[in-house]
């Protein structure tokens, strides 16, 4: 998993409530996404573009249980690299197979709309503006073979045990 | 070397002799509760078999009684989900319903040593029991029902080593608002309570600080057992359970004493839970719309006897609203009978059902645009409780009751002598 593209920067203790409001409790995946971070940046969501990665700070995701995690995805963001992941927040990126990276050091190392290079399984995050590189914490051996399974819900539905999605 | 409680548990229920911070460990599920939103058609996925029925526990709580078209397809695909697989342990709405970490204490749900999950993140509520819980996502869930099992990443543990009494007008909220303002947030750690101080804590006062402790973005928040746990245990719960104590050795990131009887209430301001407590005093004077008790943390009987004995032969302040919600039946029907809810509704509360409501901006307490709230519930960020431009202050239950009665932030000694 390797992505290369335009990077969003966002701040420290974002949490879910942010990602996905209560407004849009009700709404489809694919609407929900369009609410992500319509209090602290609105209009935001509009501008992102398919495969485009997002940067953020410490305790990213903090908060509740609620699929955030899947609104990230869902806005087209190809993947997020954090100074450091909530715990719960981590365990919503391998549920819905949104790969997610703690990398001490991110955070300062880039600037908005700068190109970044993301090796995911390496875990190896560079700076293609600046020229500069940084390793990351890779995602523990079974966590990754989940992501790599396409998320929890795939790997039920290969098994047999949920019914496959209507709609 | 001496491992934690987290770490002990972990080891016992991944069958392995040791469990260190960074480890993943596969470890077997006692309890998996499912609650309404797990059920919402845009999160539901229909499950074609579970491990066990009789560790499968169903509740209905962010939404009751159903505010929606949406809240009640939720139920109606819920009491089908039990009702297929023979699910005992319904609490629908009615007699047996509350907020899913209440029913564990009304029920003794979660036994010391014991594994809980439940996708609403103030599970570590439950922690309280001396047992591993922790709020995971929709399909962590949905997978813990079919298989049996989860998955936990081992973080550093830290241990606060409460001491002293808390004084009159000072509660286990303030205790909590004190550790999450000093040392802010832990995420990746397991955080352990212990000491002395816990023998003048009520299980409920326990509970409080259990539940907050998701504000500190921990993995685990785990109490010690002592003779009043084990009592409250085995008037709920018939089974068996060996209680787990930290190793003499255990290795810890910290050690950190809380002396309760130093503390005076404190608020939390808007926005943020951890960083962010001041005494009250700094905030008095703050005018307010709404003064809310209710949610896991602080909807127990405890916590609304108190509100009753602020605001005995008083009134609300004009232009207040103030709203009390027991979390659950089982509550509801004790503060009933204390004459508790009669003082409240005689000085102008409204009492809402068992339900997460206000807390969660669902319904029953929802926030207008740049409205000020008081809040005994879990959380105050941007937005949570209603309109972002709404402002959530965080406090106890005195507290929250004190400021209903003067219509701005006050120190509940003013009601409740120090
Ligand atoms: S009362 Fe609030 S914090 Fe507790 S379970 Fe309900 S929504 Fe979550």
């Amino acid at each position: 998993m390797n992505f290369k593209a335009r990077v969003w920067i966002v701040g420290d203790n974002i949490n879910t409530d942010l990602i996905l409001p209560n407004k849009a409790f009700y709404l489809t995946h694919e609407e929900q996404a369009q609410f992500v971070f319509h209090a602290n940046r609105p209009g935001w969501a509009q501008q992102v573009r398919k495969g485009d990665i997002l940067i953020g700070g410490r305790n990213f995701g903090m908060g509740s249980s609620r699929a955030a995690a899947r609104s990230l995805k869902n806005l087209g963001l190809a993947c997020l690299v954090a100074e450091s992941l909530n715990g719960l927040f981590l365990r919503n990126c391998v549920n819905f197979a949104f790969p997610a990276l703690e990398c001490p050091g991110v955070h300062a190392a880039f600037s908005e709309g700068e190109e970044a290079e993301v090796d995911f399984e390496a875990a190896r995050v560079r700076n293609v503006s600046r020229g500069s590189e940084l390793a990351g914490r890779p995602l523990p051996g079974p966590l990754m073979a989940l992501v790599r399974a396409g998320g929890v819900y795939q790997l039920l539905e290969r098994e047999g045990l949920i019914a496959p999605r209507v709609a | 070397m001496g491992m934690t409680i987290a770490e002990k548990i972990l080891a016992a229920k991944s069958g392995r002799k040791t469990v260190a911070p960074g480890d993943v460990v596969t470890v077997d599920v006692d309890t998996v509760i499912l609650f309404d939103n797990n059920f919402m058609p845009n999160n539901w996925r229909d499950i074609l078999k579970v491990a066990d029925p009789e560790k499968i526990v169903v509740t209905f709580d962010h939404r009751v009684p159903a505010p929606t078209q949406q809240a009640a397809a939720a139920q109606v695909t819920g009491r089908a989900f039990v009702k297929k697989f023979g699910i005992r342990r319904f609490h629908d709405v009615g007699h047996n319903q509350g907020i899913s970490h209440q029913l564990v204490a009304d029920y003794g749900y979660a036994l010391p040593g014991s594994v809980l999950l439940c996708s609403d993140s103030h599970t570590c509520s439950a922690g309280v029991f001396n047992c591993l819980a922790r709020g995971v996502g929709g399909p962590d869930i949905i997978y813990a029902a079919i298989k049996g099992q989860t998955w936990f990443r081992c973080g550093e543990t830290v241990r606060y080593e409460l001491s002293g009494k808390l004084s009159p007008a000072v509660t286990a909220k303030d205790a909590f608002l004190q550790i999450a303002g000093v040392h802010g947030a832990h995420a990746t750690m397991n955080v352990e309570y212990g000491g002395p101080g816990l023998a003048d804590l009520s299980v409920n006062a326990r509970k409080t600080m259990a539940a907050m402790s998701a504000e500190l973005s921990a993995e685990f928040a785990t109490f010690e057992a002592d003779d009043r746990l084990a009592e409250w245990m085995r008037a709920r719960n018939p089974a068996p359970f060996q209680p787990v104590k930290p190793d003499p050795d255990a290795q810890y990131l910290a050690v950190r004493a809380v002396d309760l009887s130093g503390l005076e209430p404190l608020v939390a301001l808007p926005d943020s839970v951890v960083n962010n407590s001041r005494p009250v005093g700094e905030a008095a004077g703050t005018r307010i719309d709404q003064a809310y008790i209710g949610s896991c943390a602080n909807g127990t009987q405890d916590d609304i006897e108190l509100a009753a004995s602020v605001v005995k032969g008083r009134r609300v302040a004009p232009g207040v609203r103030f709203i009390v919600t027991p979390a659950s039946q089982v509550v509801y029907r004790d503060v009933v009978a204390s004459g508790a809810v009669q003082t409240l509704l005689e000085a102008g509360a409204m009492i809402a059902p068992p339900t997460c409501g206000a807390c969660g901006g669902g319904h029953m307490g929802v926030l207008g645009p740049e409205e000020v709230c008081i809040t005994s519930s879990t959380r105050n960020f941007k937005g949570r409780m209603g309109d972002p431009s709404a402002q959530v202050w965080m406090a106890s239950p005195a507290t929250v009751a004190a400021s209903a009665l003067t219509g701005t932030i006050t120190d509940p000694r003013e009601f409740l002598g120090n």
